[in-house]
């Protein structure tokens, strides 16, 4: 599913609302999920999962071209940890649906 | 303070003028159809954020780790996100708090 995809299917559930409006949520929604996240900040959804950040130490890496050392500074990773609804419905279904993009 | 649905729902209302109502429900159904898009084996790619991936995994050995008894860990499925470069570079850019 993309998010175009995603669009259609939450404006067909709720048919009082313009496209444009759910379209217009959708980025909304996910703008804020970036500016919490890029400000440190936790992201906790009940029965979905949370978005966390985890520290990459700093580290020292090489260059494959030249072989050469370059130091890495620390850096932060976006993190998500599935909830426990999410993780069960996804469970039970594995065997009736094949993986798909 | 971690952000929650009430946090976007509260956003939706300020900036797009959705009632309470519709604010409350639109952020319901967004997080309930990607749970249902991975529960029917579709991955999500949301661009500007992430994928939210599937992944089967076979079954293997495990231990409990209290009591060192050896237990096997069934064979499932499991979602997995990969940021999207966008959120990555933003994120990289956040130097934290200590």
């Amino acid at each position: 599913m993309t998010k175009s995809e995603l669009i259609e299917a939450l404006a067909k559930q709720q048919p009082h609302l313009a496209l444009k409006d759910v379209e217009l949520a959708v980025k909304c929604i996910i703008e804020k999920m970036n500016q919490a996240l890029s400000s440190g900040e936790r992201i906790e959804i009940r029965g979905f999962g949370s978005f966390s950040l985890h520290l990459r130490p700093l580290r020292i890496g090489r260059n494959p071209k030249t072989g050469e050392s370059v130091v890495l500074s620390k850096k932060y990773v976006p993190y998500f940890k599935p909830g426990k609804e999410l993780r069960d419905r996804v469970d039970a279904s594995g065997e009736k649906f094949k993986i798909v993009d | 303070m971690a952000l929650t649905k009430a946090d976007f729902a509260e956003r939706l209302f300020d900036e797009l003028g959705l009632n309470k109502r519709e604010a409350k429900d639109m952020v319901e159904l967004f997080f309930e159809e990607i749970k249902r898009s991975l529960e029917h084996g579709e991955q999500v790619k949301l661009s500007g954020f992430g994928k939210f991936e599937l992944r089967d995994k076979k079954s293997r050995p495990g231990r409990n780790p209290k009591t060192g008894k050896e237990i096997p860990i069934s064979a499932r499925r499991v979602v997995t996100f990969r940021s999207g470069q966008k959120l990555k570079v933003r994120v990289e850019a956040y130097a934290g708090t200590e």
